[in-house]
């Protein structure tokens, strides 16, 4: 359980980067949140509504994109989708892969500034 | 009068502080010469009963040394203590996980030039540290055969993570029933291609083969030292 250490990050990091651009204000905060990240949605949604509370952000919704997990397959030469996490198969043609390409990301990767 | 926002992208990973440490971390032990193994699992599969073996063997060939992680005692340290190699104790309070930092600062008036191998060994969790890079060269997933052949299904995001898997505890896969063909297909199928070995602690079957694939991959990274 440590997503209220990562929801502090990401307020410090949010906070961060409002003060570099002279302090102007967050509406909202996109997060891309891979299935291999770790950290579970859920939970980082509560802890974040907790961390966020009496701060600035405390009106600042935190919105999640979940990443599918994908891999190069060295078959098909491409960036496939896998069968599922308990299972590293190519979709395509079935063969193992284990070179992840998408779905380690916990990225801040768009804020939404007040005008 | 409505406005609409002003989206704008950053793309900051969130771990990024930690990362920009473990990096750090790894130049200095590339630096210095010293190939650095961490590892997880749950709690009570075997780590540091694992660890005090490994240490013991080591001892004979090169020098080793260890960090061992715990929430709240210095049990481990003062077990490892009798293997005579240098050990540091990381108490975590309350954190499930260990961070680039906690390494970086309990590594202070540690010589690193003075050691060949460093074994990290983390808190018993199966999921928090699988974000946290710590600087390692390779990460050992252990698995008991007392947790049953399908925890890599349950917890793929950690055996994923990991370089090297190790199922531990063998001298009772016979009691237990242990289903080894079971548990190394279920390793393969959440990390397709990795190595596995299969020890007992123990009674010391199976540890000279890690031991000397540690150690082949530790000459491979660094052959000028």
């Amino acid at each position: 359980m440590h997503e209220l250490s990562i929801a502090l990050s990401i307020l410090d990091m949010v906070d961060e980067e409002a003060q570099r651009r002279g302090d102007v204000g967050i509406e909202a905060i996109h997060l891309k949140l891979g299935l291999l990240s770790g950290v579970v949605k859920e939970a980082l949604l509560s802890a974040y509504e907790l961390a966020s509370e009496q701060t600035r952000f405390a009106a600042c919704p935190l919105v999640i994109e979940d990443v599918p997990v994908s891999v190069y397959c060295s078959n098909c030469n491409a960036e496939r989708s896998i069968r599922s996490v308990q299972c590293f198969c190519c979709v395509e043609c079935g063969m193992p892969a284990s070179e992840v390409v998408h779905g380690r990301e916990l990225q801040i990767w768009a804020l939404e500034l007040a005008e | 009068m409505t406005t609409t926002p002003r989206i704008v992208e950053v793309r900051q990973n969130v771990l990024k502080h930690n990362d920009e440490v473990a990096h750090a971390l790894r130049s200095r032990f590339q630096e210095a010469g010293v190939f650095v193994v961490s590892l997880v699992s749950s709690p009570g599969s075997g780590k540091t009963t694992f660890l005090e073996r490994a240490l013991t063997m080591l001892r004979q060939q090169c020098r080793p040394a260890a960090l061992v992680g715990d929430l709240a005692t210095d049990n481990d340290a003062q077990r490892l203590a009798r293997s005579q190699t240098p050990v540091k104790q990381i108490t975590t309070g309350s954190l499930c996980h260990l961070e680039a930092a906690m390494v970086d600062r309990t590594l202070e008036g540690w010589d690193l030039k003075e050691l060949d191998i460093l074994l990290i060994e983390n808190v018993g969790n199966l999921v928090c540290p699988a974000s946290y890079d710590l600087g390692e060269d390779l990460r050992l997933v252990l698995l008991s055969v007392t947790e049953g052949e399908d925890k890599p299904l349950k917890y793929p995001t950690i055996f994923n993570s990991a370089d090297v898997a190790i199922i531990t505890n063998m001298d009772l896969a016979e009691v237990v029933e242990f289903d080894r063909a079971a548990a190394r297909a279920n390793i393969e199928a959440v990390r397709p291609g990795i190595q596995v070995f299969e020890l007992s602690a123990k009674t010391g079957q199976g540890m000279d083969e890690l031991l000397a694939y540690l150690q082949e991959k530790s000459a491979v990274r660094s052959p000028a030292s």
